[in-house]
């Protein structure tokens, strides 16, 4: 397919942009850069290997604990008492026990390597969607802080949806966010560290699996290795059993414990499957009976078998992040309008568009009374403050993996006001709003600085044109830091 | 009855016939709305159907609602338990879940489904109107982005030119 847009419509769109910026336009057919995959630039706390097809958290000491035990106790028993017990008693032993090692191994690397249900961030234009409903939701005062939560009845439950100020989301009913991994994961069940990874959504049949099948491994090693001391100790005596064959007492300590721990995690699984609960809302006790009278599980599908069937044979959704995918760089956003005339996002490259949209902005930002007074603009405003605001905003994470505590209230506005003031004091930024935009790059260390817009989750690439971007959102910033004059273009924007 | 002026029918006409990638850096991106998640029915995949108001000079409301009911349907059809899910859960635990190696799941083969219907829905229903509809599983199943555009050559210099709804009656 060809682009059959009539050459004076082409025409027209890059003179209109090439006379406002100083910079050539590159069309995005002349990329020559390398294409990037997803995963290298995965916004969370996350490991991957083989090129993105293994993810894993970022701690891995226990999960690599866990695989020494197991492969040293099965070794040891494979070596030292399956020959004993396949001569004296079956041959089967050693096939049952290989067939149930190798499920065990399976299902851990299968929990430990795959994606657990990891929500992806979303991206600046439906972040500054949702802070602008909020905002439009709280009414003239924004003074109050916004609830951030939202309330859905699900099959007669009311149930709370809590804003998620890392992903920038609205998590869905059952979803958390795990600290450790930096990620909200649907339905969220508990970070492992002996699997190295979140269980969620996407792996927790595997976690069961794994958990059911290693209480199987271990009794099975406990029991015939017992058996085989006994045995022993009949010809030979108790302790002249014991050393001839030493790694069987290692086995039994390890397998002693492992029992107690494992079987009592596969018993609360169990029931957690039965019930349609997780861990988390167990622990809460979301659905217990003690906190209401009409208290119950929304999820249950009412009895035991079709819960455990949902859970462990319904269908596997697929990954959400897609992190074998290549990077699109070429995605449209919504830029700043600029004088009635809508820019065309970053398509291109870059420091183009920032190009372009410096002087527009600066120009703009002379102005501000203006800005507000016009009404005909009231509309261009959406994009405008939504972008600006929503860049400093999704700056935050990077450096803030959680907002404070003590500002509940992490509006837009007052993000903008954090910001500059990293560094620098609220009037000199006031005073000289277009003076020195050069300063206040010391200001943004590359942390801070907001990436354009759509592009946050593939931060790295920006490296490049940080001072680019410095300057694109510092003009705005000095504007935005006047706490009317931001209220007055949410207000609006919200018109 | 929606006005659209003959310029724009007529830019748009010309635009159906190419690649929707085309029709992005043709036409200037104005404003995206976004269908958020219906949890009403639990953490099953279903997207609101109110019609937002930022669409109402631009697509009829019952072609809007279609499009998501359909694709509520092909998800509830995805993430349905039943027989053949059952079947292939155990199928898959059996032979330790190498088997998909080579066969894809029943819920790929849907989202294979859906994304040939939203392009032809853009094709045919949406481009014509300037409306683009996004996949939802490049939003990560979060929300229905519908990008709402605008012919480049009539927005020219008027002001105002990238907020809503009233935008095309020009």
């Amino acid at each position: 397919m060809h682009l059959g847009v009539s050459e004076s419509m082409r025409e027209c769109e890059y003179s209109q942009i090439s006379t406002r910026s100083s910079t050539p336009m590159e069309t995005p057919y002349k990329k020559r850069t390398p294409k990037r995959r997803k995963w290298e630039s995965f916004p969370g706390r996350n490991k991957f290997y083989c090129n993105g097809r293994i993810m894993m958290a970022k701690q891995t000491g226990v999960f690599y604990l866990t695989l020494v035990l197991i492969l040293v106790t099965c070794g040891l028993f494979f070596t030292f008492d399956c020959p004993f017990l396949a001569k004296q008693l079956t041959p089967i032993i050693p096939v049952i026990g290989g067939v149930l090692f190798l499920f065990v191994l399976g299902t851990l690397l299968r929990t430990s390597f795959s994606d657990p249900g990891v929500l992806p961030r979303a991206s600046s234009d439906e972040a500054a969607d949702l802070e602008r409903q909020i905002d439009v939701a709280n009414g003239s005062t924004g003074y109050r802080p916004p609830p951030r939560t939202k309330e859905v009845v699900i099959n007669g439950q009311t149930v709370k949806l809590k804003y998620c100020f890392t992903c920038k989301i609205f998590r869905p009913p059952r979803a958390s966010h795990c600290s450790l991994c930096d990620n909200c994961v649907e339905r969220f069940d508990h970070h492992c560290p002996w699997v190295g990874n979140c269980v969620g959504r996407r792996n927790y049949r595997f976690f069961y699996m794994f958990i059911l099948s290693l209480s199987f491994l271990t009794i099975f090693i406990f029991s015939f290795v017992i058996t085989h001391i006994i045995l022993l100790s009949h010809r030979r005596g108790f302790l002249e059993a014991l050393k001839d064959t030493p790694a069987s007492v290692l086995e039994v300590v390890v397998c002693f414990f492992s029992i107690w721990s494992i079987v009592g995690l596969s018993g609360f699984h169990t029931y957690l499957i039965s019930s349609n609960q997780t861990t988390n809302e167990d622990i809460k006790g979301s659905w217990s009976s003690k906190r209401g009278k009409d208290n119950y599980n929304p999820y249950s599908h009412g009895n035991i078998f079709t819960n455990c069937c949902a859970a462990l044979c319904g269908p596997l959704p697929p990954s959400l992040i897609d992190r074998r995918g290549f990077i699109q760089s070429d995605m449209p956003q919504l830029a700043p309008p600029t004088n009635g005339i809508s820019m065309y996002g970053a398509t291109q490259s870059q420091q183009s568009h920032m190009a372009a949209a410096t002087p527009l902005l600066q120009q703009q930002s002379s102005e501000p009374v203006i800005l507000m007074a016009s009404p005909e603009n009231g509309g261009a405003l959406p994009g405008r403050t939504s972008l600006i605001l929503g860049g400093p905003c999704t700056s935050l994470p990077l450096g803030l993996p959680t907002p404070p505590t003590s500002t509940p209230s992490l509006s837009c506005h007052e993000a903008t006001d954090m910001l500059p003031m990293h560094g620098h004091s609220h009037t000199h930024n006031h005073s000289h709003p277009l003076q020195d935009p050069v300063a206040h790059h010391h200001f943004l260390t590359p942390e801070e600085v907001p990436s354009p817009p759509g592009m946050l989750p593939c931060g790295s690439p920006m490296g490049h044109s940080h001072t680019m971007q410095a300057g694109f959102y510092n003009p705005a910033s000095q504007d935005s830091l006047h706490e009317d004059s931001v209220r007055g273009l949410v207000k609006l924007s919200s018109v | 009855a929606i006005n659209i002026p003959k310029t724009t029918t007529l830019c748009y006409k010309r635009l159906l016939f190419h690649n929707l990638q085309e029709l992005r850096h043709s036409a200037s991106l104005a404003n995206k709305v976004f269908i958020q998640r219906d949890y009403s029915e639990g953490t099953t995949c279903r997207f609101q159907t109110k019609f937002p108001s930022e669409l109402e000079s631009r697509i009829e409301r019952t072609l809007f609602e279609d499009t998501v009911k359909t694709l509520n349907n092909y998800y509830a059809e995805a993430e349905k338990i039943g027989g053949q899910s059952y079947l292939e859960g155990c199928l898959a635990c059996t032979t330790a879940y190498l088997i998909f190696l080579c066969m894809e799941t029943r819920y790929e083969k849907v989202l294979k489904k859906i994304a040939k219907y939203i392009q032809e829905q853009n094709e045919k229903i949406f481009a014509p109107r300037g409306l683009l509809v996004t996949d939802p599983i490049e939003r990560g199943m979060r929300v229905i982005e519908i990008s709402i555009y605008e012919d480049r050559g009539s927005s020219g210099s008027s002001s105002g030119s990238s907020s809503v709804s009233g935008s095309t009656a020009r």
